[in-house]
């Protein structure tokens, strides 16, 4: 260890983490969503949307899960009306009920009695049945790691392909594999984190990026199935589940065999104003799904520096990345699937720029030893001077290489330009090799002087995070980000968008993705 | 300044540029041939092709250097000049610290049946569009969006309330013009219910022409890829001349 941290702080930062977490967790637990009802009939087997409404497709879950709100209230869950439906209409499928559903010709009630004992034996059965597949392709993807191989190098070079076609993104990513990416990161159309429903179907049209659907994960996965068989490594696949359908996206990774999934605790509360308890409630439920699949999820940290300044924030980042960590270990998601994010976002005017980083990303790779960081390139300083963007990139691979991170996206010296073109990447890869192939030992070597700049920043940043743990702790995390403490951004419990899709458990709460989810597997 | 100028490499009218680009062309001498060809016709003459390498195997990706042979016309560069600076964040707050001493309240909506909230969030969100951070991201700023399909009245109430001093609404879907529709709609609501005290107007869309504003009984019109610094930067002039009129 090179900093040589106390013990006993980091002890203490975790127990504040810890108990800046409980009152959440006990919100997060006492309510559903709808988005946490609808994921659970996808894991029971609903899909496809209902192409004859006017408004356009709308998810067969999404009827499904409001007409159960209307009829019957959604405390009790979805799945109890659901399956007694089922069987007091007689239908055989899910899609069948749907249709019915949709028609007009369900009423649904909440079983009591026998009744209620047989829809949750049905229901049971129908999600373990989902979770089965999850299952399948967490061995499936561990039996291709284990013939493909995982990449040479730490750490692993994660690209992003955004064209808003689902086929050109095939092209692009294949092209990204040969070239040496060992993640693609599909990103997502704009705004689609704020649609209370999943799209459906292969799409061609998003906007600065692509939107993320059951039948573009698979397309995408299959075509990463064949470039990793041609180039020897198991290339891995990223998208997003954050935004108002995390926990329904999540599933969706799950059946499709995603990778990696961006997953923050905070994100969708500070930066989409999304409401704080809509998005604890998703994230323990998304968070439980990824255990189940085996995805490493990665944080956002990033963002803050976005907003804040990188130096004077430093700290909200570990405050972040131990709540993360802690939110993390609480739904049953080992260390090494907790991919925590941080940034390489200081000016580079301020004096000692790259000794500041340096000192931020040692920080969290000792805090968090065990966990594939992932390391965020500059965003806010690259200027549109192409040449100083390409120098800052490579800097920023250098620190990377040089504090053991993890995942390393790429950076673009044409970030804030345009959208990468052909040679943006390239370059950029060449950036990242250069560095990787030059410097890729120059760890061992690394050793900051014991009372030096670099340690002594980091003793302080991560002082600066207990005391606002602490703070926090007094306050209520609950009440922490309605004052404003990560990204300035304030953010009132009762507000945001999605608030209206909370719903408070009844006694008799019945879901079984939770309770098989709650189980480790 | 003289009034004919060539780039400047290291000598005065050496018309030296370099440039960058990619051809779908397999790397080898005709790949070079062909860049030299495209440099050429750019008015690069001579074309020294100073490095190529392949991007995979249906690319190339060259750089060049060498003279331009245009000349160019100082007297005949027209500038649009924009008739507002582009301000900072913190210039923006500044601004508005001073002219109102109080926070600007900016009220946001998706009006009508639209429900692409995608602009008027990439505006407000403190999550921005193109690399700049969204309104909600000023200090100084009050930013309350009310979201998709909200009707007129209810806009013009919540206004009413918040005080605002401004209304941005976007409109996405131009199904039988449905945004200039909703957009003259709306003028007309706010200014039949609080007439010349009524918000600033301001409409966007990737389908509106900025120069329909009059047309449409608002005070602007952004169209596609505008930025939230263009919007704060447009508030801010926006409420200082308003304020200068009623000076």
């Amino acid at each position: 260890m090179l900093l040589d941290l106390d013990p006993e702080v980091v002890a203490t930062a975790r127990r504040l983490a810890a108990r800046a977490a409980e009152p959440v967790v006990a919100i997060a637990k006492a309510h559903t969503t709808v988005s946490v009802e609808r994921a659970t009939l996808r894991l029971a087997g609903i899909t496809g949307a209902d192409s004859t409404h006017r408004a356009g497709d709308v998810p067969w879950v999404n009827r499904v899960v409001d007409t159960v709100r209307e009829h019957c209230g959604l405390e009790h869950g979805a799945a109890l009306p659901v399956f007694h439906a089922l069987r007091q209409h007689d239908l055989g499928t899910l899609t069948e009920l749907a249709e019915a559903c949709a028609a007009g010709q369900v009423r649904f009630t909440v079983p009591e009695g026998r009744d209620r004992a047989r829809a949750e034996k049905a229901a049971r059965a129908a999600v373990a049945r989902g979770l089965r597949t999850v299952d399948r392709n967490r061995a499936q993807r561990e039996k291709l790691v284990a013939r493909w191989g995982d990449p040479p190098q730490r750490p692993w070079i994660y690209l992003i392909v955004a064209t808003g076609d689902i086929d050109e993104d095939v092209v692009q990513a294949r092209n990204a594999a040969r070239a040496g990416a060992d993640v693609i990161a599909v990103i997502r159309s704009t705004g689609q984190s704020l649609l209370d429903y999943v799209p459906e179907g292969a799409t061609h049209h998003g906007f600065a990026g692509t939107y993320a659907t059951q039948e573009n994960f698979r397309i995408m996965r299959a075509a990463l199935d064949e470039v990793s068989k041609e180039v020897g490594r198991y290339v891995r696949l990223t998208n997003y589940a954050s935004g108002l359908c995390m926990p329904e996206i999540a599933v969706l990774a799950g059946l499709q065999r995603l990778d990696m999934m961006l997953n923050d605790s905070m994100y969708g509360i500070l930066f989409r104003d999304i409401n704080p308890i809509r998005t604890f409630v998703d994230q323990r439920f998304s968070r439980q799904v990824h255990a189940r699949a085996g995805i490493i999820i990665n944080t956002g940290e990033d963002n803050y520096l976005t907003t804040a300044d990188a130096v004077q924030a430093a700290h909200t980042v570990t405050v972040s990345q131990l709540l993360n960590e802690h939110f993390a270990h609480e739904a049953g998601l080992p260390d090494h699937l907790l991919g925590l994010g941080h940034a390489f976002e200081i000016d580079p005017k301020v004096p000692e720029s790259f000794r500041l980083e340096l000192a931020h990303a040692l920080l969290a790779r000792e805090l968090f030893p065990d966990a594939p960081l992932k390391w965020m390139p500059p965003t806010k300083h690259m200027t549109g001077n192409v040449f100083d963007g390409y120098l800052l990139d490579g800097f920023f691979n250098l620190a990377g290489v040089l504090t053991g991170q993890s995942i390393l996206l790429v950076g673009m010296m044409t970030e804030a330009v345009v959208t990468p073109f052909l040679s943006d990447r390239d370059l950029a890869l060449a950036n990242v090799r250069y560095v990787l192939g030059a410097a890729g030992g120059l760890r061992e070597d690394f050793r900051p002087a014991p009372d030096g700049f670099i340690v002594k920043r980091a003793h302080q940043v991560l002082g600066e995070a207990v005391d606002l743990l602490g703070r926090i702790v007094d306050d209520g995390l609950l009440n922490a980000i309605a004052d404003g403490t990560f990204g300035l951004m304030k953010r009132p419990a009762d507000g945001g968008k999605g608030a209206e899709g909370v719903v408070e458990k009844a006694a008799g709460y019945c879901n079984p993705a939770s309770e098989l989810l709650e189980v480790p597997a | 300044m003289k009034r004919h100028v060539r780039p400047y490499g290291d000598t005065t009218g050496d018309g030296m540029v370099q440039t960058s680009f990619t051809l779908p062309v397999p790397f080898g001498p005709k790949a070079d041939g062909a860049a030299r060809q495209l440099a050429n016709r750019m008015g690069i003459d001579p074309a020294m092709v100073v490095h190529s390498h392949a991007i995979g195997e249906e690319f190339t990706f060259f750089v060049v250097y060498g003279p331009v042979r245009h000349v160019v016309d100082l007297e005949q560069v027209r500038v649009v000049e924009r008739e507002y600076p582009l301000l900072s964040p913190a210039e923006v707050n500044a601004a508005v610290r001073k002219l109102l001493r109080r926070k600007l309240v900016v009220v946001g909506a998706c009006i009508g049946t639209d429900a692409h909230t995608v602009g008027i969030d990439a505006i407000l969100n403190i999550k921005g569009f193109a690399g700049e951070k969204g309104l909600e991201y000023y200090r100084e700023l009050k930013v309350v969006n009310l979201g998709a399909q909200v009707p007129v009245p209810e806009l013009v109430r919540r206004a009413r309330a918040e005080k605002a001093d401004a209304v941005l609404v976007s409109q996405v879907v131009t199904q039988r013009d449905a945004h200039l529709l909703n957009t003259r709609e709306m003028a007309a609501a706010f200014r039949e219910a609080m007439g010349a005290r009524r918000p600033l107007l301001i409409a966007g869309g990737p389908r509106f022409d900025p120069l329909a504003a009059g047309e449409l009984g608002v005070d602007r019109v952004f169209g596609r890829g505008t930025t939230p610094g263009e919007v704060a930067s447009y508030l801010v002039h926006a409420v200082r001349s308003r304020k200068e009129v009623a000076a």
